[in-house]
């Protein structure tokens, strides 16, 4: 595109990209794309126990699962369930994307991406993300988590960190009402949400979005609480902001409605050697 | 995949479809948003599929709180039976890894569901039209020779523009180039016209010049066009605002302002 000034710039499309022609792929091509792809697979690893009873098709019993997407989701979870001690690590699922960091050692993915299950309740599961699943791998990733669990009378809470940029709103939002709850459900969901009901023309996308599309087209009772935070990283105050959820959790899940200050502060790191520069 | 939201599967057979390209300006997607919307037509099913980028989000044409929170997919069908019309809306963007797999999913899911017809509303870069496409409407059409069977003349009474052919090298007299078809910005269009000419799928396509930016009015003019052939409205007055905006167009350009920046 030319402009007034005679100078040329490069113009993008907000909906599509570059077009590419499909070219006639050699063999070569064919399999780097093939080995990529592979790559990007998203893959479950179950401990030996669960492994044995998901032989055969049988499949998890669950009555309810929480999933955590993000820091402070995950770390919620950890602070008010999980600090029970009451929980079995029965699995983790490993996605490989641009973003994922080598780690020598022991591989990040380890810890990113892990399956909790109740010792005394155990079709109880809860289920901590705090890796970046790629916007290609999220279809897969809920597919063969939910492909595992059985969907009879399962309800799924799912609880997301965001960012406050990207609520939507008339009114223009002051510093002060930031971090705040909106839930979204599907058609099955049949309970009251501890929070208001996310406004229009918002949209969440992500994991969340990936579990609520997977349980809507099943008729799988879901419901997600969008956490709008204007902090980025781990935050106390924006774990909090969770609270309300644990009235729902609390009714099948033994947890910790007041946990000490010292088990908050073992997720959240206060001051960041990089972010000295703004005092 | 196709997955009824209704207990029985509904039936497509006769039906027309209308469907967007996801393509520069999103005027496809603006313009079923604005045909749904005013026809009320209600969600039959979701395409189902690892092709889109997963998105949800509450009842875009809600028109009062009751049905304000339904919980809406990346690609849904809606349909008006007195119409004898079906809608395919796509929200998101198709993974660029997956295009063909969609075309041919949707390529498939169009035969085995026995439209007689399809309608695919796109648009391209207006910056790229060549000196002839500059001129006149920004409106064009393509046929696949299947469905040029039935309409000719329909088409041929509205006085419409077919998508000009061009060369692949504007400016190179190389008697060897062909002018072939060009639309670019558009998506899946071009490859999806060129899928349906192959499987003979009734399929025409009608798409807009347009740039990116407030891409309303082209909406609206994609919107009548299409009116004009298919008489969706049954209303003959010729008011611009016949079409009824839907509630999730709000907010398109951002946030209210705060008054601390004055």
């Amino acid at each position: 595109m030319a402009t007034f000034f005679g100078e040329v710039l490069s113009v993008y499309s907000r909906a599509v990209e570059e077009d590419d022609d499909e070219l006639d792929e050699n063999e070569e091509d064919e399999q780097i794309r093939r080995e990529l792809e592979e790559k990007r697979e998203v893959h479950l690893h179950w401990s030996p126990e669960v492994s044995e009873s998901l032989k055969s098709g049988n499949k998890l019993q669950c009555s309810d699962f929480v999933l955590a997407v993000g820091q402070n989701a995950s770390s919620f979870l950890s602070v008010h369930i999980l600090s029970t001690a009451n929980w079995d690590t029965i699995g983790r699922v490993s996605a490989w994307n641009e973003r994922s960091r080598a780690v020598t050692g022991q591989s990040c993915e380890e810890s990113a991406c892990v399956f909790y299950r109740h010792k005394n309740n155990p079709t109880v599961l809860i289920c901590q993300v705090s890796c970046y699943v790629a916007e290609d791998q999220l279809f897969q990733w809920t597919e063969k988590v939910f492909d595992c669990l059985q969907h009879r009378e399962l309800n799924v809470t799912v609880l997301s960190d965001t960012s406050v940029a990207d609520y939507k709103t008339a009114d223009y939002l002051g510093g002060s009402s930031a971090p705040f709850l909106r839930s979204l459900h599907t058609s099955a969901f049949g309970d009251q949400p501890v929070c208001q009901s996310l406004e229009q023309p918002n949209i969440v996308t992500g994991l969340a979005a990936a579990v609520l599309n997977h349980c809507q087209v099943h008729r799988i009772a879901a419901v997600v609480y969008q956490c709008y935070s204007d902090v980025i990283g781990p935050d106390s105050v924006t774990m909090e902001t969770y609270k309300p959820v644990l009235t729902k959790l609390g009714r099948s899940i033994q947890l910790d409605p007041s946990p000490s200050t010292d088990a908050l502060r073992k997720f959240v790191r206060t001051t960041d050697l990089q972010s000295n520069l703004y005092i | 995949m196709f997955i009824s939201s209704q207990s029985s599967a509904p039936s497509f057979r006769d039906f027309t479809l209308v469907m967007p390209a996801v393509a520069v300006g999103n005027v496809g997607q603006l313009a079923v948003d604005l045909i749904v919307s005013t026809l009320n037509m209600s969600r039959v099913g979701h395409i189902h599929t690892d092709c889109l980028i997963p998105m949800a989000g509450n009842n875009p044409y809600a028109s009062s709180k009751e049905d304000g929170e339904e919980l809406h997919t990346p690609a849904e069908v809606y349909a008006a039976a007195e119409l004898k019309l079906a809608v395919l809306q796509i929200r998101a963007p198709i993974l660029q890894s997956k295009t063909k797999k969609f075309r041919q999913l949707l390529v498939s899911w169009i035969k085995s569901s026995g439209f007689s017809r399809a309608v695919v509303l796109s648009s391209s870069h207006a910056y790229q039209r060549d000196d002839q496409q500059l001129q006149g409407t920004p409106l064009r059409y393509l046929v696949t020779p299947s469905l040029l069977k039935g309409s000719a003349d329909a088409l041929k009474e509205l006085g419409w523009r077919e998508m000009e052919r061009v060369p692949a090298f504007p400016g190179l007299t190389d008697g060897n180039t062909e002018p072939r078809l060009s639309i670019p910005g558009g998506g899946i269009t071009k490859e999806f016209y060129t899928d349906s000419c192959k499987e003979d799928l009734p399929l025409a396509v009608l798409l807009l010049f347009c740039s990116e930016g407030d891409n309303i009015p082209d909406a609206f003019a994609l919107a009548n066009h299409l009116n004009d052939w298919l008489h969706l409205l049954d209303d003959n007055s010729k008011q611009p605002n016949k079409w009824k905006i839907p509630t999730s167009w709000s907010l398109l350009f951002g946030n209210g302002i705060p008054p601390a920046l004055f």
